[in-house]
């Protein structure tokens, strides 16, 4: 029905796509996966005719025998929302913010011409119920900003599906949403592709997705397809050396020995966080949201405790409370058996280090690296060594020496993860809060980081308190997990026996939702 | 906000037809008109108390000032052989008695009742004054506003739409120059050459508006245009460089895939988010063109409120000073208020979150 | 990194006329105190450069001491806006959402509630007309505007992951302030600066246009062009010659700020790399 045939896509002299071909029948799905700057997205705005200014397209794209190439910009309109419609992976800004939801979804029919205004909201109105927005709890009269990430995603697709199109290009569309929200919304395009007969160009750079939802995969890298399977053929039917090798850095477990629980290290005990929202009333007490509610919690020396939660769970607060960067508003956290709290001695904190999530954001991008990894001597004053701990921290984390006299932008993203990890092993701490640290790395860089973190734990005796969402993650390098929501912790166990046998309806609900590959 | 929430229902009055159907939808609509009600309620609130609040600080500030003038305006009036008595008398009259807590509160309770004292120079109600002298200047404004605004918004536009073409490059360049080029001298420009060379206008002066709407609109033409093209020049930039930005968001993207071509996606999404940064500009501006019209109602010798504290200053005639200066503080107070209530307008996250 | 050519054109044009500011400290073509009542009014061309005014003064000497006076007023405005307002404005976003950012904003928002040129006026009327006094009005307002951009583009910086890994580093607000936020925002403030500048230079010939600037016998653009504006018939070189001046030197330091930001954003720098 749709083919694409030597699509080739050029942004000045940078070659983007590179000969890229396929073909899609009426109701399957074909899951389109690759790494970041694989060409994923290129070859949907291809299809679409979207692609940026400067860009140069070659080749051919046809559907139903019509060559879309040789469309005026006109017709091209016609046929964007009415025989390709497209979804995209931000949905907190893929909406217009100042529209209501009913005007969004009715103006794809009314741009087409389909319907007259009462028709086309009166079909917006049946088309959002249909993505599961019933009319009695969102009105058409509802603005995005009053609906959630999921919810506006379900618009999103209400917009996309309202005329029945032939094709649907969904393009990373549940990579900003939580798991559960994610399994909701797949099912929901799986369904429709069923229900309406669509075929749907599915792309991801999440493999266990893939896996889940397409009816063939093709495996890009660096602008051309490397490898088409079907699902039920992996891992073992691949045969790229590329696509092996991804399937396997994301399934892949560090070795690591279990150490014996040491001495309690961080501790815990009915911690509260509040936080102070705007009031409601001009006057009358501001209201308050509390993100963590009693939460207990210890991490050993030398252990890997993984606290998991979706976003709004309060994972990352209770990691900064722990840090000792917010106040609490009840409960105690000591460190070493010594109370940690914004106001700690710096020896105290000097015991504690930290990595973030944005291998960007995590580095003042004026600094030269040496800097950035001795800031931290400013706890307890620099050592004479101090050039020689520097360089010895690079050269743990698998860097050299003489990457201190460079700058951040002049690294990968997973290289400037570890001199994030340099900088948290300098003041040589007992305790390493991990805050998504892998979560923004693709799957061969996050196999590589994930090892490294087990092999510095082995030799130093470190012990991880790892935030994160990753499921996966937890399962490769986790003694214990604690699954925390709404502020609490539900459920706390030995990794193995939690994902074995969960307790808690809740981590039940998690593990069914997150996207497992297939075993090897 | 009354207008602008009918407005809108005016506008969507086909999409509140439909989900009138059940009942339950009836009811939920119902409530969730109330709760956006009293979001708007809390809204409106706090940009009063906030207007409130500027105003009054304001006034401390301008009432400070001008005490701090040394110097005793009744000796002043009356040359330096006048008795004591008659200085005495004089002082009372003009309300100079008194302490300073005593003086503001009698000057700010008075200016609440329309009565903004006596002028020592004129020696009648400065309000009277003041009447007179906005005839002419709030029509100057208003004409300066409606010029640059027309002009500016298409032109921002188009130069938007056309990024990085000759029409966009052209009206840049237009813009820098007209940035750079100080109104009062391109409104001694726009008399030589329209007042004196082709004299189509006459180069200064009002006949009032008694002479006919005609006369006073050609009077005020050359004045309201060059007090308006270095405000156009900055309106048409900022309008320019939002609607770039409001196209390159994710909305515009779906807005496409939808199968909007660009100029649609750029009228029906586009302009309305990047209106919200040239609301600011325009509220900012009207502050601009009170303080612009001071400079050219000298150009062109306009009996306007710019002139009156000219006219205050020269002759120490504080009273006017002070009274004026409140005058123009509390209308850019005003208009900030008003933007507020436009944002919210334009906005739907103001309307409802506040 | 190539400049763009806005930048270079800018600089080209505010360096012409920051020289001729700076010659006119050493050497002028005349003096521009001597009266020559004889000379008076002479167009561009006749026996000097750009002939003479009312009062028989080297119109070339009198634009090059009035560059001095314009630059001097806006540069040490915009140094009394940036040295005041760039310290608020940081204070401002570390403590944000406290009090001090609280009443901090709440003031700026009540300075732009003035209408500038008006309390400009109204200081300069009170303490008397004179360049020092046109400097403070100016600065005063420049403020407000420097607390304003610094507060918000280090509210950003503040977002960064940088900011808590120092804090974890254990440095204290004011310490990471001057560490990492100051440098991050440096960009924005000399854009801002160069966009003060050339206001200020607006401003200032605005004021001494109505007489409230810097006093006879300090030449300066603005009252130059007031007293023009009885002669414009009979010399109108003497309205045309300082307008230009203003024009340019605000043109090129506008050219230089737009320049500036191309050449300093990281993100279009991105894009290029």
């Amino acid at each position: 029905m749709i083919s694409v045939e030597g699509l080739s896509v050029d942004i000045g002299a940078q070659p983007i796509l590179r000969d890229v071909s396929f073909a899609l029948e009426r109701g399957r799905v074909l899951g389109l996966v690759g790494e970041s700057g694989s060409g994923k997205s290129m070859t949907a705005l291809s299809v679409m005719r979207l692609l940026p200014r400067g860009a140069r397209a070659s080749g051919r794209v046809t559907l139903e025998g019509r060559d879309l190439g040789t469309l005026t910009e006109r017709q091209m309109c016609d046929v964007r929302g009415r025989e390709v419609a497209m979804i995209f992976q931000e949905p907190m800004t893929a909406l217009n913010p100042v529209q209501t939801i009913g005007d969004q979804v009715a103006e794809t029919l009314l741009v087409h011409g389909v319907a007259g205004r009462a028709e086309a909201m009166a079909r917006a109105k049946d088309r959002l119920a249909r993505v599961g927005l019933s009319p009695d709890r969102f009105p058409l009269s509802r603005y995005p900003f009053e609906l959630s990430g999921g919810q506006r995603q379900r618009v999103c697709i209400a917009l996309a599906v309202a005329l029945r199109p032939k094709l649907l290009i969904a393009d990373e569309p549940t990579t900003a949403l939580d798991v559960t929200t994610q399994a909701q919304i797949l099912s929901l395009v799986r369904e429709l592709v069923a229900e309406e007969g669509m075929a749907c160009l599915f792309i991801t750079h999440d493999l266990g997705v893939v896996a889940e939802m397409a009816d063939e995969i093709a495996v890009m890298q660096a602008g051309r397809i490397v490898e088409r399977t079907v699902p039920a053929a992996l891992p073992g039917g691949l045969r790229h050396p590329y696509a092996r090798s991804l399937f396997a850095a994301a399934a892949h477990v560090p070795a690591r020995k279990a150490a014996p629980p040491g001495a309690p290290l961080l501790e815990v005990e009915s911690a509260v966080r509040d936080y102070i929202l705007p009031r409601r009333r001009l006057f009358g007490p501001a209201p308050r949201f509390r993100a963590v509610d009693g939460v207990s919690l210890t991490v050993r020396a030398g252990e890997c405790v993984a606290l998991v939660g979706e976003s709004g769970s309060g994972k990352s607060t209770l990691a900064r409370a722990s840090l000792g960067l917010d106040a609490l508003q009840g409960g105690a956290i000591r460190l070493g058996g010594e109370a940690v709290s914004p106001a700690m001695r710096p020896d105290l904190r000097r015991r504690m280090q930290v990595v973030f999530q944005d291998p960007y954001g995590s580095f003042n991008p004026r600094h030269r690296v040496a800097r950035l990894v001795s800031e931290p001597f400013h706890l307890g004053g620099r050592p004479a060594d101090s050039e020689a701990r520097v360089a010895e921290a690079l050269e743990e984390v698998g860097l050299s020496a003489a990457d201190a006299a460079k700058f951040p932008h002049e690294f990968s993203g997973g290289q400037r993860q570890r001199i994030a990890i340099a900088r948290a092993l300098v003041t040589r701490p007992d305790l390493i809060v991990l805050d998504e640290a892998v979560s923004a790395l693709d799957v061969s860089v996050r196999a590589r980081i994930l090892d490294l973190l087990a092999d510095l734990q082995a030799r130093h005796g470190l012990a991880y308190l790892f935030i994160t969402h990753d499921l996966t993650v937890v399962r490769a390098i986790a003694d214990r997990v604690l699954v925390m929501k709404a502020g609490r912790i539900v459920e706390e166990g030995a990794t193995a026996r939690v994902f074995a046998a969960p307790s808690h309806a809740y981590t039940r609900e998690l593990l069914d939702a997150a996207p497992l590959l297939p075993a090897a | 906000m009354r207008a602008g929430r009918w407005g809108r229902a005016g506008l969507h009055a086909g999409g509140r037809r439909i989900h009138d159907g059940s009942p339950g939808a009836k009811g939920l609509a119902r409530a969730a008109a109330s709760a956006r009600l009293a979001h708007m309620a809390r809204y409106l609130a706090l940009r009063f108390l906030s207007l409130a609040l500027s105003l009054a600080v304001a006034s401390v500030v301008i009432f400070a000032v001008i005490q701090g003038v040394p110097g005793d305006p009744a000796a002043f009036m009356l040359g330096l052989n006048a008795a004591p008595e008659t200085v005495a008398a004089l002082r009372a009259e003009l309300g100079l008695e008194g302490g300073l807590g005593q003086r503001y509160i009698a000057w700010v309770a008075g200016m609440a009742t329309g009565d903004f004292g006596i002028s020592y120079t004129y020696r009648v109600p400065v309000s009277e004054l003041v009447a007179d002298r906005l005839a002419v200047s709030l029509p100057l404004a208003a004409y300066a506003l409606i010029l640059s605004t027309a002009l500016a918004l298409p032109a921002g536009m188009l130069a938007a739409a056309r990024r990085g073409g000759p029409v966009d490059w052209g009206i840049i360049g237009a813009t820098q120059l007209g940035i750079a080029v100080p109104n009062f001298w391109f409104a001694m420009l726009l008399v030589v050459l329209f007042a004196i060379t082709w004299p189509v206008f006459s180069a200064g002066g009002f006949p009032g508006w008694e002479a006919g709407l005609f006369a006073g609109l050609k009077a005020l033409t050359l004045p309201a245009v060059a007090l308006a093209l270095p405000q156009a020049a900055i309106l048409a930039r900022v309008m320019r460089s939002a609607l770039i930005e409001t196209l390159q968001a994710d909305y515009i993207r779906t807005a496409r895939a939808k199968g909007l071509s660009e100029g649609a996606a750029i009228r029906r999404h586009a302009f309305r988010n990047a209106l919200i940064p040239v609301l600011t500009i325009l509220g900012l501006q009207f502050s601009f063109l009170l303080a612009g019209a001071i400079i050219i109602e000298n150009v062109f010798f306009l009996p306007g409120l710019g002139r009156l504290i000219f006219q205050g200053i020269t002759a120490r005639d504080l009273i006017v000073v002070q009274s004026v200066t409140m005058l123009l503080v509390f209308a850019v107070i005003l208009v900030t208020f008003l933007v507020d209530l436009a944002y919210a307008a334009v906005d739907p996250r103001l309307r409802k979150r506040g | 990194m190539r400049a763009p050519v806005s930048l270079v054109l800018g600089a080209a044009l505010t360096g012409v006329f920051a020289l001729a500011a700076l010659v006119s400290l050493v050497w002028t073509p005349a003096d521009v105190t001597a009266l020559a009542v004889g000379e008076r009014l002479r167009p561009p061309g006749a026996g000097t450069l750009l002939g003479t005014d009312q009062l028989g003064r080297d119109m070339a000497s009198m634009l090059m001491a009035g560059a001095r006076t314009s630059i001097a007023v806006a540069l040490v405005a915009v140094g009394i806006g940036m040295g005041a307002g760039v310290p608020l404005g940081l204070w401002a976003a570390a403590r944000r959402g406290g009090l001090v950012d609280e009443v901090l904003m709440r003031a700026n928002d009540l300075i732009f509630a003035f209408p500038a040129l008006v309390i400009a006026i109204l200081i300069t009327a009170v303490f008397g007309p004179s360049a020092v006094n046109a400097i403070l009005a100016i600065g005063i307002f420049n403020i407000p505007v420097f607390a304003r951009v610094a507060r918000g583009a280090a509210l950003t910086v503040w977002s960064a992951e940088f900011i808590l890994a120092a804090r974890c580093a254990g440095k204290a607000a004011a310490r990471i302030s001057v560490e990492h936020v100051l440098p991050n925002i440096a960009n924005l403030l000399v854009v801002q600066g160069t966009i003060q500048f050339s206001l200020g230079i607006l401003a200032e010939a605005g004021l001494s246009y109505v007489g409230l600037g810097a006093q006879p016998p300090t030449p300066s653009w603005g009252r130059m062009l007031a007293e023009a504006q009885t002669f414009f018939y009979s010399a109108p070189h003497l309205a045309v010659l300082p307008g230009l001046a203003i024009v340019l030197t605000v043109l090129g330091l506008n050219l230089m700020g737009d320049g500036l930001r191309d050449l300093l954003d990281p993100r279009l720098r991105r894009a290029v790399r």
